[in-house]
C-alpha cells in the first residue's frame, strides 16, 4: 500500500492504479522471424528484480493514462515517475 | 536414532516437566562439500532433502535457509490441501501429494494434524456452474473424488453460508472434495526437518545464498553468508525469491513475485467444520484448531518482495466473506500478514532441470504450494537424484514456456491464482 504520483493527476492511492509489469521490454519488430527461444524470452521471461525495478503503471480509476515508475520492490519506495516515451532516469 | 514420539514418551517426559526432550534437529555448521545442497528450508526444501536421503540414499546433503526453517511461506499460508485440478498433469501432481499427506503423520512419526474435512468450491454465476461441473467430471476421470452440489446441498453441508438469491453474487452450487482438508503448516516443516536430520542431512539456518559459482555450463558450489560450499547439485526451492537465486546463476525465469495476504480472526467456538473457497468473489475461509477463522485474500498485481500487501485487497476479501457469512459480521481480526508468491504465466509450478548442469528449480507454485509439499519434495528429489524428471513432473519443465506446451490452470483451477 503506497502512494503513486501520477504525472497527470498528482498523488493518488495505489489502489487507483493497475500494475503493468516490467517496463522497456521492446516488442520485436518481426515476431515471425524469431526463434521459439527468442519469443519465450520476450513473452514470458522476466527479471523479477528484488530492488530497483523499472515498471509500467496505468491510472485505471483516474486519467487512464500509462506511465513509468521506478520502484524499490524490496520496500515499495518509489524513486521516480516518468511519462511514456521519456528516457528513464539514470540515478 | 531419534526417540520415537508416542503416548509413552509423552508420559515419560511429563515426569521431567518436559525439559529433557531431545532436539528435533541439530544446528550444524556447513561442511566444505556436499553431494547436493537444497536452497530454501521451507516445506518444499525440507521434503526434498528428506526424500533425497530416504529414497535416493543421498546422505551427504544440506539444506541452507536464510532465516529459520518454515519461516517463509510455509508459516504464512492458509494450510488448504486439495487435488481437484482440471488438467491431467496437475491432477497427477496434486493427487500424488494428497496420497502422501494421507499417511504422512505415520511416516514421519510427527503429527502434521492432517484433517480431511473437505474443501467446497462455490459457483456464483452460470459460467462458474459450467466450469465446476466440467472440473468435477475431469477429476472423476482422473480418479479424484469430486461431487457437484446444488444450492440446497451446499447449505446442508455448510449451514452458515448465506444462500439467499438476493445477495450480490448468489450461491448457485459448488463442488466438494471430501478427501481434501487442512494440515498444521509448521508441523510439516518440523516433521520433515526431524526426519531429514535423523538420516544425516545438515539443516543450516541463518545461511543466506549470496552467489552461485559456475564452471562453464555446470555448477561448482554456492557462496553463502557462512562461506563457500562446494557441490555439484543445487536444488532451489526458494519460493518468492527464486528469481533472485536464478539471477545469481545468470538465468531468467518466467516468474513474477507478488504479495499474497491472509488473516485470522479472534478464536471462537467451532462454527465452520470444512474449508469453503470462492473463486468468483475471491474469499476462502476455514477454522483452525485454535478456533481462529483463517481467511485467504488475493494477490496484489505488482511485483514486490516487501511481505506486505495492500489494504484494499483485504477489504475486498472481507466484503465477500461478510456477504457470504453474515454471522461473521462482528468478528474481530487478530492478525494479518503477507507472503511473497512466485507466479508462473500459466499458474502451474516448475519442477525442472535447467540449462545449467546440476542446477534444478522447484518454483512457480504461486498461491497454492502448501498442498503440494510432500509430492513436490518427492518429485524434486527424484529429478535431482536422477538428473531426469519423474513422469508426474515431466510436464512441469521450464522448457514448456519455449515449446508452448503450457499447463494452463489459470482460471481453470478451483480458485484464482
Amino acid at each position: 500500500m503506497f502512494i503513486i504520483n501520477c504525472p497527470y493527476c498528482g498523488e493518488r492511492e495505489q489502489s487507483e492504479f493497475k500494475a503493468g509489469g516490467e517496463a522497456h521490454i521492446v516488442r520485436p519488430k518481426q515476431p515471425t522471424e524469431l526463434s521459439d527461444d527468442q519469443w519465450a524470452e520476450y513473452l514470458f521471461m522476466r527479471k523479477n528484480i528484488k530492488g530497483i525495478q523499472f515498471e509500467r503503471w496505468v491510472h485505471t480509476h483516474g486519467c487512464r493514462k500509462w506511465f513509468n515508475v521506478v520502484r524499490d520492490t524490496s520496500n515499495d519506495v518509489i524513486k521516480a515517475v516518468y511519462k511514456m516515451g521519456e528516457k528513464p532516469p539514470t540515478k | 536414532m531419534k526417540n520415537k514420539y508416542s503416548i509413552f514418551s509423552l508420559v515419560k517426559n511429563a515426569f521431567s516437566y518436559h525439559e529433557n526432550w531431545e532436539k528435533a534437529w541439530k544446528d550444524p555448521e556447513p561442511k566444505k562439500e556436499y553431494d547436493a545442497v537444497v536452497v530454501g528450508g521451507g516445506g518444499h526444501g525440507l521434503a526434498t532433502a528428506y526424500y533425497l536421503a530416504k529414497k535416493h540414499n543421498m546422505k551427504n546433503i544440506a539444506v541452507v535457509e536464510k532465516g529459520w526453517i518454515g519461516g517463509g511461506n510455509t508459516g504464512r499460508n492458509t494450510t488448504i490441501i486439495r487435488s481437484n485440478y482440471l488438467w491431467d498433469a496437475s491432477a497427477g501432481l496434486y493427487d500424488h501429494a494428497l496420497k502422501i499427506w494421507e499417511g504422512l503423520s505415520q511416516e514421519l512419526n510427527y503429527n502434521v494434524m492432517f484433517s480431511q474435512r473437505g474443501v467446497m468450491n462455490l459457483a456464483h454465476n452460470l459460467q462458474d456452474v459450467r466450469d465446476l461441473k466440467r472440473r468435477t467430471h475431469a477429476n472423476r476421470l482422473n480418479g479424484i473424488d469430486a461431487v457437484y452440489l446444488n444450492t440446497e446441498q451446499v447449505k446442508k453441508f455448510c449451514p452458515i453460508i448465506n444462500t439467499s438469491p438476493d445477495i450480490r453474487y448468489p450461491v448457485l452450487g459448488g463442488t466438494l472434495q471430501r478427501r481434501a482438508g487442512t494440515a498444521r503448516h509448521d508441523a510439516v516443516a518440523w516433521g520433515y526437518a526431524r526426519g531429514a536430520d535423523e538420516m544425516g542431512v545438515d539443516i543450516i539456518q541463518n545461511c543466506e545464498v549470496k552467489g552461485i559459482k559456475r564452471n562453464g555450463d555446470s555448477v561448482e558450489g554456492i557462496e553463502t553468508t557462512k562461506g563457500f560450499i562446494k557441490t555439484k547439485k543445487i536444488g532451489v526451492a526458494a519460493a518468492g525469491h527464486s528469481s533472485v537465486i536464478a539471477n545469481m546463476a545468470g538465468l531468467k525465469l518466467p516468474l513474477e513475485s507478488k504479495p499474497l495476504q491472509a488473516l485470522v480472526s479472534e478464536p471462537v467456538k467451532p462454527i465452520i467444520d470444512t474449508v469453503v473457497m470462492s473463486n468468483a468473489v475471491h474469499a476462502y475461509v476455514s477454522q483452525s484448531d485454535k478456533g481462529e477463522l483463517v481467511i485467504g485474500a488475493g494477490t496484489d498485481d505488482y511485483v514486490s518482495y516487501s511481505q506486505k500487501g495492500s489494504h484494499d485487497i483485504v477489504e475486498g476479501t472481507l466484503n465477500a466473506i461478510l456477504e457470504l457469512y453474515p454471522i461473521f459480521s462482528r468478528m474481530r481480526m487478530l492478525r494479518q500478514w503477507g507472503g511473497i508468491v512466485d507466479i508462473c504465466p500459466d499458474a502451474s509450478p516448475i519442477i525442472s532441470k535447467t540449462s545449467i548442469k546440476g542446477l534444478y528449480f522447484n518454483c512457480g507454485w504461486g498461491t497454492g504450494g502448501f498442498k503440494a509439499t510432500p509430492g513436490s519434495g518427492d518429485l524434486f528429489a527424484h529429478t535431482i537424484a536422477n538428473d531426469e524428471p519423474h513422469k508426474l513432473n515431466a510436464a512441469f519443465n521450464i522448457n514448456r514456456f519455449v515449446s508452448g506446451d503450457l499447463v494452463d490452470e489459470h482460471g481453470a483451477a478451483a480458485v484464482a491464482h
